[in-house]
């Protein structure tokens, strides 16, 4: 009766998650869906708090005494961290669920290595999964965090020919693996604890040579990696609940992948095996004997306050500066004066796609104001200003006319066809991809150095001198 | 081999599950707003949490004087409660701010 009754409230709870993410898919319901995934999770949690096992010790103190500690931390670092720094927080969090999964796997692995438990061919094949997949999300999502923190600099983890090292290191940990499945009757314990060696490794090296604009697609990739992590645990404990939410999230996870790489035309394959970087030298040749043309913040005021239209193209110059407010300070007292300011938003600009969205959300800019990138290439040719703040990748003119570079064939933020362009920057230094940017040479560009917020600040001020 | 199929013969119904929420997942995410992207990944981040379940059963059925399993129980339950209540608080603040504009 109790168990029935446990077992229809995970089946709640395997609703909410399906319905909350539906919910979460749509503007309008998101927030609904959110709480209603929270709520599903909470009745899951609480339901194996108290289904009733036979002869189970429990050790209910062990559980909430863990529980307690990890909801703080949790918690804690949700409501401290920085809106701009939520990409990294969101591969950290990944990457514990991840470690959450390896930990349960190696924990049975050991208990049957020292005869404690009794596994069947289909459980250990299938706790190997788990731990495979859930260090290597750990290390990958670690590492990624690390990377977009600023830590470490792309070429810090690299090997030459780190691909061939990734082989190699992906054949041993397969080989390994598979050692220990087809020696089932006799494991040894080293055997697993050097699969999950070689599973971290792995992890940490198969996310080293990704980098530039690709970040993002990893995180989502690892994400789903997580979810399968969880999922391939729910069969081992044969919990429904976990498999649904495993499953689900593993499909998110990779549907995102693909919207992500579509948004910049370029294969999953391509982005893993790391195509950017490799080819940049061609690109950069030709930049240096041209001159950027500078602006005064004076000139740039009085442009924009007498322009009839402007769109601001934001990127992650302008998260990393903090400056989504002061954006939007100028914006207002722009509007004011009749202008009409909107932003383009370019699916990946910033670390994530969204990334700019939830920035621009927290300035109060209103919706109707942000562009998706096809309407705002419509838009380019009637448009008397456009205001680069911080991004470089996304409005690099190289994806038309030059195959030699990595960015070619990405869609892009056609800002040349507007009548004048002016692009902020902190210094002529090539964006995340590592490439050269013709646009700053050309000739409708105008520069403007210096850190995002501080130059909007100096901006604002000089317009704010012609409004009076 | 033959151990394998058995397996899969015994959890027969957990396969179908498997095979038709892979589906189900395709189907309800397949269409997003890019505005959505990020919060729906985090949202999608904190469900993957559920991995604490493991965790908790396996300090249930410990005994209690395994402390080997029970430290590394505590420590999946630690690490699975991060992913869920910081991955469902982040994704809470970030649609707030979508949904305090709109008014």
């Amino acid at each position: 009766m109790l168990i029935t009754a446990i077992n229809l409230i995970y089946l709640l709870g395997a609703t909410s998650f399906v319905i909350g993410l539906k919910q979460m898919s749509s503007p309008d319901t998101a927030r609904k869906g959110n709480a209603l995934a929270t709520f599903g999770m909470v009745v899951a949690i609480l339901a194996t708090l108290f289904i009733p096992i036979t002869d189970a010790p429990n050790n209910y103190l062990w559980i909430f005494g863990a529980m307690m500690v990890g909801g703080i931390i949790g918690y804690i670092s949700a409501i401290k961290i920085e809106m701009t720094a939520m990409p990294q927080m969101v591969s950290v969090f990944n990457g514990l669920g991840g470690a959450c999964a390896a930990v349960l796997a190696s924990t049975e692995l050991t208990q049957y290595a020292n005869g404690a438990t009794i596994l069947s061919k289909g459980q250990l094949l299938i706790l190997l999964i788990t731990l495979l997949i859930g260090a290597i999300a750990f290390t990958g999502s670690m590492l990624a965090y690390a990377k977009l923190q600023g830590l470490v600099k792309d070429s810090q983890v690299t090997f030459p020919k780190h691909n061939i090292v990734n082989l190699i290191l992906l054949g041993a940990l397969l080989a390994m693996s598979a050692y220990v499945y087809l020696n089932m009757a006799d494991p040894t314990l080293w055997y697993i604890v050097l699969v999950m060696v070689l599973a971290l490794l792995y992890g940490f090296s198969f996310v080293a040579p990704i980098g530039g604009a690709d970040m993002p697609v990893v995180i989502s990739l690892l994400n789903a990696f997580t979810g399968l992590s969880a999922a391939a645990a729910g069969l081992i404990y044969e919990n429904k609940i976990m498999l649904v939410g495993g499953i689900l999230v593993g499909s998110a996870g990779i549907i995102l992948t693909v919207l992500m790489c579509k948004a910049m035309n370029r294969s999953l394959l391509n982005v893993l095996i790391g195509g950017f970087g490799e080819n940049n030298q061609t690109a950069t040749d030709n930049g240096d004997k041209q001159l950027a043309k500078e602006i005064t913040y004076t000139d740039l005021a009085i442009q924009l306050y007498y322009s009839k239209s402007v769109i601001i193209v934001p990127g992650y110059g302008l998260a990393v500066a903090q400056a989504q407010k002061v954006v939007k300070r100028l914006d207002n007292l722009l509007s004011a004066n009749g202008v009409d300011v909107k932003y383009a938003i370019h699916p990946v600009a910033g670390r994530m796609p969204g990334h700019m969205n939830v920035l621009l959300a927290e300035a109060d800019v209103p919706y109707p104001k942000l562009l998706d990138m096809e309407d705002a290439n419509e838009e380019m040719p009637n448009t008397d200003m456009v205001l680069v703040i911080g991004a470089n990748d996304v409005v690099n003119p190289a994806a038309y006319d030059d195959p030699a570079s990595p960015v070619y064939g990405m869609p892009v933020i056609n800002v040349w066809e507007a009548k004048n362009v002016v692009v902020m920057k902190r210094s002529m230094s090539p964006g995340y991809a590592g490439i050269q940017n013709q646009l700053f040479f050309h000739h409708k560009t105008k520069m403007l150095f210096g850190d995002a917020k501080s130059t909007l600040e100096q901006l604002n001020d000089e317009v704010k001198i012609l409004d009076t | 081999m033959e151990q394998l199929f058995l397996y899969l013969e015994n959890n027969l119904i957990l396969i179908y599950l498997l095979i038709f929420t892979v589906i189900l997942g395709f189907e309800v995410i397949s269409k997003v707003p890019t505005v959505l992207h990020t919060p729906l990944m985090s949202g999608a981040n904190a469900i993957s949490g559920v991995v604490i379940i493991g965790a908790i059963l396996l300090i249930r059925n410990a005994a209690p004087t395994d402390y080997f399993s029970l430290s590394l129980g505590a420590l999946g339950v630690v690490l699975g409660m991060i992913n869920v209540v910081g991955g469902f608080a982040v994704t809470n603040r970030m649609l707030k701010m979508f949904s305090k504009k709109k008014k």
